[in-house]
Order: C-alpha cells, then sequence, then structure tokens
C-alpha cells in the first residue's frame, strides 16, 4: 500500500515546528508535557504570588476582591489540571514504555491528540479572566450556587475548557492503560512491574472512572445557569449539596490521581540510592489498590458540616480512617528501604527523603481533618490549605522534582549542575516549611481561607507566610535554570547514571534513543 | 505464539491530532460563546462552532481513512487489534460513568433531596419555613416554588421504544454471527435492519419530546423531575445518534468488502457501543419512566 511500509521502520525526528506538533513519538510528547508542566507551575505560581503579596498585610492593598477570588480559583484550577497531572503524564510518557520495554505507547497519534488539547483548554481558560466579568470566580471546586447563581456570565468557557481538559485526560489513562496491558515485554510480569508502572495503571483507572463524573457535575452547572434547570436549587426539587457529593465523588479519587504515581517515583528512587531492593514489593502494589479502591467511599469527608444523616458522617469518618493504614504500609516500607542501606544524598534523594517526611505530616493534618468533630473545627479554614498544601506540593510536587533530577540525564543525556540543584532543594525545602507550617496555627485560631483580607491577630503569622511564599516562588527559579542548563549542556551522562539503579530505562544509552526497545528484550 | 511479538507498527508523524486540537478548542470556545450570547441579539459563537465541528469531521474522516488504509496494508498485528479493542473498552467504560454521573443525581434527588425538602428525615422545619405548600412525590410534578408539570408514563411510546432497542440487538448480535462465519448477505442485511431501528428509535424519541413540551407541559425547565428526564433522555439519544452514525459508517465499509471473518474491529467497536446505549436505555426505561 501507499503508506509505505518501508519510511516508517526508522524515522527518526522531524525538523522544526512539525517535529512537536506532528510527533507520534512518547519521548517527543513526554517532553511536551513535561515543558507544558513547568509553564503552567510557573503560571499558577505567579498567581499564588498575587494572592500572598495581598496577603502580606491585613486590609485590601493590592486586588480588589473579586480579582483575589479569580486568583485562588485559576491558581487551584491550573496547579491541579495544568501542572500535576500533566507532568505525571509526561513522566509516563517518557519511562512507561521504555520500563516495560515496548516500542512506544499503544495508540501514539492519539497520545499526540491528548497533549495537544491541553494548551488550548488553558488558553481557553485563562482568556476568561482578560474578560468583561472576569473569569472563574467560584474556587476551583465551584461550588453551587456560586458557580450557578453567583457566578458571572464567562462561566460557559470554564465548563467547556473543562470538558476538553477531561477529554485529554481520558484519552491519555487510557493509553497508558492499554499501553501496559498490552505492550509489555515478554518476561515482564505483572508482579515484576517497576512500582511507577503499576502506581500509573491504577491512577489511569481511576482517571477513566471519575474525569467522567466531573464532566456531568460541569453540565449541570451549565444547565442550571444557562438553561433553567434546577439540579443544585432546592427551589425545583433539586438541592446544592447534591453538587458536593458529585463533585467530590470525582474529586477525592482526583487527589489520589495526584499522589499514587508520586508513590511510584518514591518507590523508584529510594532503593536506587539506598542500593537495596525495595521492602515490600508486593504491599506496595495491593497497597497502592486499596487506596485507589477506598477512595471511592470516602468522598464526603470533604463536606462534614454541610448537612449529612449521622450515620453518613460516621461511615465518612471511619471509611477515610481506614486510608490511613495503606498509606501507613508505604511509608512504613519505604523507611524499611532505608534502613541499613548504603545511602548517598543525590539530589532526587534529597527531595524523596523530604517527601517522605512532609508527606507523612500532611497525612497526619489529613487524619486529623477526617474526625468528624474537630473537622467543625477545622473546616474551610488554612488548617485545610495547610493539610492539602503539604501533600499536594511538598508530596506531589516535590516527587516530580525528585523524578526530574532522576531522569534529566536520560532524558538530555548531560549530567546537571547538582550544586545548583541541591541549593534548589535547601531553598525550597526551607522556604516551603516557612509557607505552609504556619497556616496550621492560623487555620486552628481560626483563619477562613479564600478570603483577601483576615483580622488583626493574624497579622505576623501571614507575614511570615507570605515571606515563604516569594521565596519558594524564587527557589523554583533554580529550578528552571538547572533544566534548561542541562537541556543545553553538560558533563555527559552514562547509561546507567545512578550506580544503584535497576530497570529496562538504564540499559539503553543516555539520551535514550529516539526509539527504544522496537523488538522487546527478554526480561529474565 | 510467534505473531504474538511481530512488530508493533508505530505510526509516522501524523497532522490530525492537532488538528483535532484545534477542532475542540473552536468546539469548546465556540460552545461557551454561543452558551454565553443565547440572550443578546447579535451573536457569532455558533460560527466558531460550527466552525469547530467542521474541523472535526475533517479530521475524523482523514484520520480514519489512515487507519483503513494502514490496517489493510497489513502493518497491524494481533497486538494492535488488541490494543484498538482495550482502547474501546476502555472509552465505553467511560462512559458509563458520565450516564452513572446524570444517575446519581437521579438517585439522590429522588431518594433524599425530595423527600427531606417535605419534611423526611430530621428536616421538619425546612419545609414548614420555606415551603409549607410543598409534599415530597416523585414523579415531582409540583416543584416547591409552584412549577408544575406532568410525568411521562411507561406505556406506549417508552414501552415501543424499548422494544425497538431490544430488537435492535438482536439485530446487532446476528450480523455478528454472520460477519464471524463471513456471510455477507445476512451480515448487510442484519446490520441494515439495525440501523433501521436505531433511527426509527431516534424518530419516536423527537416525537414523545414534542409530547412531553405541547401536551404534558414537561420541560427541560419543569423542576428536578423535568431535568433529570430530559438530560438523561437527551444524552442517551444522543449516544444512540453516535452509535447509529457508527453504524452506518461500517455498513458502507462492509459494502465495500471491508473486514474478514478474523479482523473486524470497527465493526466489534461499533457493536459493544450499541449494546452499551441499549443496556443504558433498560437502565432509563426503569428508573426513569417505570418506577
Amino acid at each position: 500500500m501507499s503508506t509505505a511500509a518501508a519510511t516508517h521502520e526508522h524515522h527518526g525526528p522531524a525538523t522544526g515546528i512539525k517535529r512537536w506538533l506532528f510527533t507520534t513519538n512518547h519521548k517527543d510528547i513526554g517532553t511536551l508535557y513535561l515543558l507544558f508542566s513547568l509553564l503552567m507551575f510557573l503560571t499558577g505560581g505567579a498567581m499564588a504570588m498575587v494572592i500572598r503579596a495581598e496577603l502580606f498585610q491585613p486590609g485590601l492593598q493590592l486586588v480588589d476582591p473579586h480579582f483575589f477570588n479569580q486568583m485562588t480559583t485559576v491558581h487551584g484550577l491550573i496547579m491541579v489540571f495544568g501542572a500535576v497531572m500533566p507532568a505525571f503524564t509526561g513522566l509516563a510518557n517518557w519511562m512507561i514504555p521504555m520500563m516495560i520495554g515496548a516500542p512506544d505507547m499503544a495508540l501514539p497519534r492519539m497520545n499526540n491528540w491528548s497533549f495537544w488539547i491541553l494548551p488550548f483548554a488553558f488558553a481557553i481558560l485563562l482568556m476568561s479572566l482578560f474578560m468583561d466579568g472576569g473569569g472563574p470566580a467560584f474556587g476551583w471546586t465551584f461550588y453551587a450556587p456560586l458557580s450557578t447563581t453567583y457566578s458571572n456570565d464567562n462561566t460557559a468557557l470554564f465548563v467547556f475548557a473543562i470538558h476538553i481538559m477531561g477529554i485529554s485526560s481520558i484519552m491519555g489513562a487510557i493509553n497508558v492503560i492499554v499501553t501496559i496491558v498490552n505492550l509489555r515485554a515478554p518476561g515482564m510480569k505483572w508482579m515484576k512491574l517497576p512500582l511507577f508502572v503499576w502506581t500509573w495503571l491504577i491512577t489511569a483507572f481511576l482517571l477513566i472512572a471519575v474525569m467522567p463524573v466531573l464532566a456531568g457535575a460541569v453540565t449541570m452547572v451549565l444547565t442550571d445557569k444557562y438553561f433553567g434547570t434546577d439540579f443544585f436549587n432546592a427551589a425545583g426539587g433539586g438541592d446544592p449539596v447534591m453538587f458536593q457529593h458529585i463533585f467530590w465523588f470525582f474529586g477525592h479519587p482526583e487527589v489520589y490521581i495526584m499522589i499514587l504515581p508520586a508513590f511510584g517515583i518514591i518507590s523508584t528512587i529510594v532503593p536506587t540510592f539506598s542500593r537495596k531492593k525495595l521492602f515490600g514489593y508486593s504491599s506496595m502494589v495491593y497497597a497502592t489498590a486499596s487506596i485507589a479502591l477506598l477512595s471511592f467511599v470516602v468522598w464526603a469527608h470533604h463536606m462534614f458540616t454541610t448537612g449529612m444523616p449521622l450515620a453518613g458522617e460516621l461511615f465518612f469518618m471511619y471509611s477515610t480512617m481506614l486510608i490511613s493504614v495503606p498509606t501507613g504500609v508505604k511509608v512504613f516500607n519505604w523507611v524499611a528501604t532505608m534502613w541499613r542501606g548504603s545511602i548517598s544524598f543525590e539530589a532526587p534523594m534529597m527531595f524523596a527523603i523530604a517527601f517522605i517526611v512532609l508527606f507523612t505530616l500532611g497525612g497526619f493534618s489529613g487524619l486529623m481533618l477526617a474526625i468528624t468533630p474537630v473537622d467543625f473545627q477545622y473546616h474551610d479554614t488554612y488548617f485545610v490549605v495547610a493539610h492539602f498544601h503539604y501533600v499536594l506540593v511538598t508530596g506531589a510536587v516535590f516527587s516530580i522534582m525528585a523524578a526530574a533530577y532522576y531522569w534529566l540525564p536520560k532524558w538530555t543525556g548531560h549530567m546537571y549542575n547538582t550544586r545548583l540543584a541541591k541549593w534548589h532543594f535547601w531553598m525550597s525545602l526551607i522556604s516551603v516549611n516557612v509557607l505552609f507550617f504556619p497556616m496550621h496555627f492560623v487555620g486552628l485560631a481560626g483563619m477562613p481561607r479564600r478570603i483577601p483580607d483576615y483580622a488583626l491577630q493574624f497579622a505576623d503569622f501571614n507575614a511570615i507566610i507570605s515571606i515563604g511564599g516569594f521565596a519558594f516562588g524564587l527557589s523554583q527559579l533554580l529550578f528552571v535554570a538547572v533544566v534548561f542548563k542541562c537541556i543545553k549542556a553538560g558533563e555527559k551522562a552514562p547509561a546507567k547514571v545512578w550506580d544503584g539503579a535497576e530497570g529496562l530505562e538504564w540499559q539503553v544509552a543516555s539520551p535514550a534513543p529516539y526509539h527504544t526497545f522496537e523488538t522487546p528484550p527478554e526480561v529474565k | 505464539m510467534s505473531e504474538e511479538y511481530q512488530k508493533y507498527y508505530v505510526p509516522a508523524q501524523s497532522p490530525w491530532p492537532i488538528v483535532g486540537a484545534v477542532a475542540l478548542f473552536f468546539i469548546a470556545a465556540g460552545a461557551g460563546l454561543t452558551v454565553m450570547q443565547m440572550e443578546q441579539e447579535s451573536s457569532h459563537g455558533h460560527y466558531l462552532l460550527f466552525a469547530g465541528i467542521a474541523v472535526l469531521l475533517y479530521m475524523l474522516v482523514g484520520w480514519f481513512r489512515n487507519v483503513i488504509s494502514e490496517s489493510h496494508g497489513g502493518l497491524y498485528s494481533m497486538q494492535m487489534d488488541r490494543s484498538f479493542r482495550q482502547g474501546m473498552s476502555w472509552f465505553i467504560f467511560s462512559e458509563v460513568m458520565f450516564f452513572a454521573a446524570f444517575f446519581g443525581a437521579l438517585f439522590y434527588a429522588r431518594m433524599l433531596a425530595v423527600p427531606w425538602l417535605g419534611g423526611d428525615g430530621n428536616n421538619v422545619m425546612t419545609g414548614e419555613v420555606l415551603w409549607p405548600e410543598f409534599t415530597s412525590a416523585w414523579p415531582l410534578e409540583n416543584t416547591p416554588d409552584g412549577t408544575s408539570t406532568q410525568a411521562m408514563g411507561w406505556q406506549g411510546l417508552p414501552l415501543i421504544n424499548t422494544i425497538i432497542l431490544l430488537v435492535s440487538s438482536v439485530t446487532l448480535q446476528f450480523a455478528h454471527t454472520a460477519i464471524e462465519k463471513d456471510k455477507r448477505t445476512p451480515l448487510t442485511l442484519f446490520l441494515l435492519l439495525t440501523i433501521v431501528l436505531g433511527i426509527c428509535f431516534l424518530g419516536l424519541q423527537a416525537y414523545e419530546y414534542v409530547h412531553a413540551y405541547q401536551d404534558l407541559g414537561l420541560k427541560l425547565d419543569s423542576g428536578i423531575y423535568g431535568n433529570t428526564f430530559f438530560l438523561l433522555t437527551g444524552f442517551h439519544g444522543l449516544h444512540v445518534t453516535l452509535g447509529t452514525i457508527m453504524l452506518i459508517v461500517v455498513w458502507i465499509r462492509v459494502l465495500k468488502g471491508h473486514f474478514s471473518s478474523e479482523k473486524y474491529f470497527a465493526f466489534q467497536a461499533a457493536a459493544w457501543y450499541w449494546h452499551f446505549v441499549d443496556v443504558v436505555w433498560l437502565c432509563l426505561f426503569v428508573f426513569v419512566y417505570v418506577l
């Protein structure tokens, strides 16, 4: 046939912009995802800087409250859907085919489609910020009636942007699952899969299960706002609390979507730099699966104060606390892996250790929030903000940094500036705690979240928090510097960059050739 | 199992994904603007929306043309076929979850929200203070704010539609048996019959909507009963439309002599999709119409 069978044999990268627009290569697409995620991380970060600048002092100084609301909303949306999720998808694209000995992702063209939807989706979302009436200002959780009765007229753009982001995520997740199920090299049995692959398999399942529910939720918001339906309006027989149930049925698995791949990364890095096998491999797999399954029955712990029958409050309290068991298994296993290992402290390992400590801290505050009666005090305060930033920044984001420092030499073929990377680590570690730790205190003292002003007694802590915030923001510029210097030049990296590393990705050259494993390797 | 590890086809560069992304951009921005401009006199959003749909159709035709010619060129192994099948199964699973959101809303409204508004549980004062006249019932024909409507019965049209869809699943199964045995004539006929039944269903559904709006006063905005009724049946109708289009494309390909008794992924995918919309209808029939 005319679809020249000969040319597809050894097509190298095309040149110029066409390479990136038309590519079907998992490494190109992985790079696109990662760079897009970095851009979004900086954009969302800039919005966080606006928030912290406004909160530096009590009173209203820099921005008006409506714009402040848009900043908190779009910061959340960008960090969740634009920074963390695409970063993990980028890592999945780069690493999963190499880790399982596959020639590429299972559906390479669809893979490119999944990526290119994202810049357009965020263009729509960001566009609305500059229109009359402004962007979404109802919080990233877009609770009804804030998003229906009280939202501005541009809400339809938010709804359709979320729709196409969802399409992108679902297609990406289908690709990941099919690749893992169908494209493993001979001998790559299920219980030999690297944990990053396992965690992503389960994450992809969660994505396919809950992104459509989010699509349903935004659709109901759309019809409530523009077409006269009453899903979330008691006057028509609906219920605003129903919005929260539907949203959090998506939302809680979503937070595990943002942390399970991080577990996989940490489970890859800790054994490498401890020079030991991962402790309790199969219990890690089962713990991941348990967390994923439990994530479907805990959603209403986000709504203890919104009104639920007592039996519901108790059920969701206990099921939530149950999640700490498999999570505890994981933390135990990481620590046990390090126990009596010959540990060295390279940049990826430093981020991984910081992850273990600080993520656990975020887990503990989560456990506090899970207890219904005390949640009545913590609900919608800065304590909640502290909690989810510990699990998402020092959790998910730190794991992404760790992964970048772990695999950058494999991607670029160059060793990065390790001194600069360590500076980045220490600056981030100190500033992130200055930023988020005091939020526990102001939260316990009753400072509400999402408000541009606050009572005078919170002034000192907020000044400290803002200083930590600016320092953390500036520290990330070091990361940008390390990455781009590493792409351009650097000491030549060997195939096996870290002496304790295991896995198929270290058997190919650095930088990894454009096509790897066109004939599957034999896994012993 | 030597075929198991025959070379997996990785396509060279393709323009279709970026075309598809641009199409979705136009559709999303266009749909958003269209909705926002509904009450204005001059609107332009729908031009963008239609342009997006046109680009999407162009993309689908081009993309599938490539895939079909690659398949006919013998570039696809059985492993590739499995990738397609698994991909389609997971896509259908995502569709199941999309409907689950609306069924969830239906169950929540009728089991919890409406009874609570009527004073159930510990909500006696809610009813007394807000809407003392309101009594809880399902189907909710009189909403708390006084909108009233009539419920859609399940006898008559809905029952006929149920039978039509059930029969269409059976005829499609006959077509499936025919393709496995490579009997082209029964395959063509049964497939055509399935398509005709699908179109009948859609026609009757449209008629039912007219009946609901004109005779029953049952509208999209007549409270939670009308909301769930129209969104569930409406999204189902959209999926039947999509399924019918898929079956028509497959039918044309059958006429052109595509597919063999071993390789018929497109047929299989369309058939799975059709059975899926059938099952969704059965749930709809039970929970929206009968109960």
